[in-house]
């Protein structure tokens, strides 16, 4: 059971990945698709590795990103 | 399940937000618009915008603004507080605008201790006018107006804004942050919110330094922006909370 979640807002992701570098649990990664901006977005790839910490959303510039912990 | 962090309600859902992939004037925007929400400021704030790649946060942040020439940030600020003590007022300014041809309101403004906050990004370039060399751009680094590096001999040393005010009487708050991190965003917010407190408190002027990129005009992807910053910048620029009483 994963500690936490995370949405992201894929519309406003820029493909900058400082999310991906920063998540101590490498949950996070970018997709082969895009979204209308024609960014490859990114998604929790490993969504049960999450521990809520808030870092990705910490660091990320566009506020994409939301977290829940349990 | 519990919010841990969610969008600031002032970053608009509609309009886009115009800067660069992995541009750390997003990362600034958003910690001032988690600050202002916090300390529940957003109906009583008028922030100044500077010229340039500020520009492109006019609409996003759903926050009143008034525009300056280039440059005049400071000057305009002064005038606005002084006729709207109850009003809270930043500007956001960049370093070709702050630290070149508006130093001298800056240091003016600076000097009288006028009652707002400065927010000042330095990236090392004009960001939106094609990456050409701003006061703050490092020696050796390229840029379009310095194709082979920039040289002390040829122009001058970068200029360290937070030490050149911190000479002054005046100044309450002076502060140089960066967000390339976790651990170090987290100090900036701080930064920030202590600034504001300081004007709030009736201090005077406080002043906030984000070491910003360019991955555009370095010619670096995002990523390796903030290996530079980490590895280069910072030892030119060295963080820290220069001045608080």
């Amino acid at each position: 059971m994963a500690k936490g979640k995370v949405e992201i807002n894929i519309e406003t992701c820029k493909s900058c990945l400082f999310c991906v570098e920063t998540c101590p649990k490498k949950v996070l990664n970018y997709t082969e698709a895009v979204n209308k901006k024609g960014y490859q977005y990114v998604i929790p790839v490993n969504p049960d590795d999450c521990i809520g910490c808030a870092m990705c959303a910490t660091i990320c510039p566009e506020a994409a990103i939301t977290v829940y912990r349990a | 399940m519990e919010l841990v962090y969610k969008k600031p309600e002032i970053i608009s859902d509609t309009q886009p937000n115009n800067f660069c992939p992995g541009c750390m004037h997003s990362s600034t925007w958003k910690i001032i618009s988690e600050v202002v929400e916090e300390m529940g400021l957003a109906d009583k704030t008028v922030w100044v915008a500077g010229v340039g790649c500020v520009a492109n946060a006019h609409r996003y942040i759903q926050l009143d603004r008034f525009g300056i020439g280039h440059g005049r940030g400071c000057a305009g600020a002064s005038a606005f507080k002084r006729c709207n003590p109850e009003t809270f007022v930043f500007t956001y300014q960049g370093d070709g605008d702050l630290a070149a041809i508006g130093l001298a309101e800056t240091m003016s403004a600076a000097n009288r201790g006028d009652n707002f906050t400065v927010i000042f990004v330095n990236n090392g370039t004009y960001g939106m006018t094609g990456g050409q060399m701003a006061p703050t751009t490092l020696i050796g680094q390229k840029t379009t107006t310095t194709p082979y590096g920039r040289t002390a001999e040829e122009h001058g040393y970068p200029m360290h804004m937070c030490e050149i005010l911190n000479v002054l009487e005046a100044p309450s708050y002076i502060a140089r942050v960066t967000t390339a991190d976790v651990p170090n965003a987290k100090k900036a917010k701080q930064a920030v919110r202590d600034a504001f407190q300081h004007q709030l408190d009736g201090k005077g002027f406080s002043f906030v330094e984000f070491i910003s990129n360019c991955p555009t005009n370095w010619g670096m992807t995002p990523l390796e922006s903030l290996d530079h910053i980490h590895n280069t910048v910072l030892k030119e620029f060295p963080l820290g909370v220069f001045r608080n009483r």
